[in-house]
């Protein structure tokens, strides 16, 4: 028992140690690599909570995807961040004050908040005892939430599309393959024959056509 | 010294206060606002689970799972909308998002 509080303490610690980092650092490359100790030690926090699956996951989704997302997109833009620095200490006092305000009214409505002892009852799903996490998940992620799920994949099918949508750009100067051009291609248009002056060639402007 | 569901409680709330006064601090550095919108979501996600796991219900899981795919996609589609407003103007300045004069 006080070898899971240890480590409860242990992740909650540098959770929010690392994500005060990741919004006091000067450079953007260190917040996220702050965000990813952030994201690691939350997962260690779901799996001390028993929700296994759920931690995997966010190593794999918010590590693995998002975060190296993160770290293209700001090493790929030419930014100067120190310029972007500026007013960071104008809207420290603002922003301590709302902040302090809205913790301690988090805090007031965990702290003097109980369950109601009916809540028990209405439980929608209860955690079988005897099948992993994972499983668990799985019996009511594709059974009674399936449609909940599909939603979730059309969303990520909507998110694909309108990244690709948004950052594609034809550019003027690459060649691109045109298939119906080249299939309506017919030997007039591709050969021409001409008669050469021995010791003149051809002129410019018959060079040109023939180009073309 | 044993660990219930107030402390989990407690780690979201400040996790989520972070995320906004990360938004409050870094107001010209959009990347970083972004990062805070991830905390949130990541405070919320705890907070999901540990009611889900304290009171037995794995529907709290579920839902966490949806939030875990919302984000996702909202990370991507910022990021793309970042790019190409870096490509427009040459800045990420979000003090200078005045085109539409809204």
């Amino acid at each position: 028992m006080i070898v899971s509080a240890l480590f409860f303490y242990l992740f909650a610690g540098v959770c929010v140690a690392s994500a005060v980092m990741v919004i006091v650092s000067r450079n953007p490359v260190h917040s996220v690599l702050y965000l990813i100790l952030a994201f690691v030690n939350a997962s260690g926090l779901f799996v001390l909570m028993g929700a296994e699956f759920l931690g995997m996951m966010l190593i794999v989704v918010y590590v693995g995807a998002v975060a190296v997302l993160f770290l293209f997109v700001i090493m790929m833009l030419d930014v100067d961040f120190v310029e972007l620095r500026e007013g960071f200490l104008e809207y420290l006092p603002i922003g301590l004050v709302i902040g302090g305000i809205f913790l301690v009214e988090l805090l007031l409505v965990a702290g003097g908040w109980v369950i109601n002892p009916g809540t028990v009852k209405q439980i929608t799903a209860a955690i079988p005892t005897n099948v992993s996490n994972t499983e668990a998940l799985g019996l009511v992620l594709y059974t009674k939430y399936i449609h909940y799920f599909q939603i979730a994949g059309m969303v990520l099918l909507v998110a694909m599309i309108g990244a690709i949508v948004l950052t594609l750009r034809h550019k003027v100067k690459v060649k691109r393959q045109d298939i119906n051009v080249q299939n309506a291609r017919t030997p007039e248009l591709a050969m021409a024959v001409r008669k050469v002056t021995s010791g003149q060639g051809l002129q410019d402007a018959d060079a040109a056509e023939w180009v073309k | 010294m044993t660990v219930g569901l107030g402390h989990y409680l407690a780690v979201g709330a400040i996790l989520f206060t972070l995320g906004i006064l990360g938004i409050f601090l870094n107001r010209k550095n959009i990347i970083v606002i972004l990062m805070s919108i991830e905390l949130i979501l990541l405070a919320v996600n705890v907070n999901l689970v540990a009611f889900s796991t304290f009171l037995g219900d794995i529907v709290g899981q579920v839902f966490a799972l949806l939030v875990l795919t919302v984000a996702a996609a909202e990370a991507a589609i910022g990021l793309a909308v970042l790019v190409v407003y870096f490509r427009n103007r040459g800045s990420i300045a979000v003090e200078d998002v005045n085109l539409m004069k809204g």
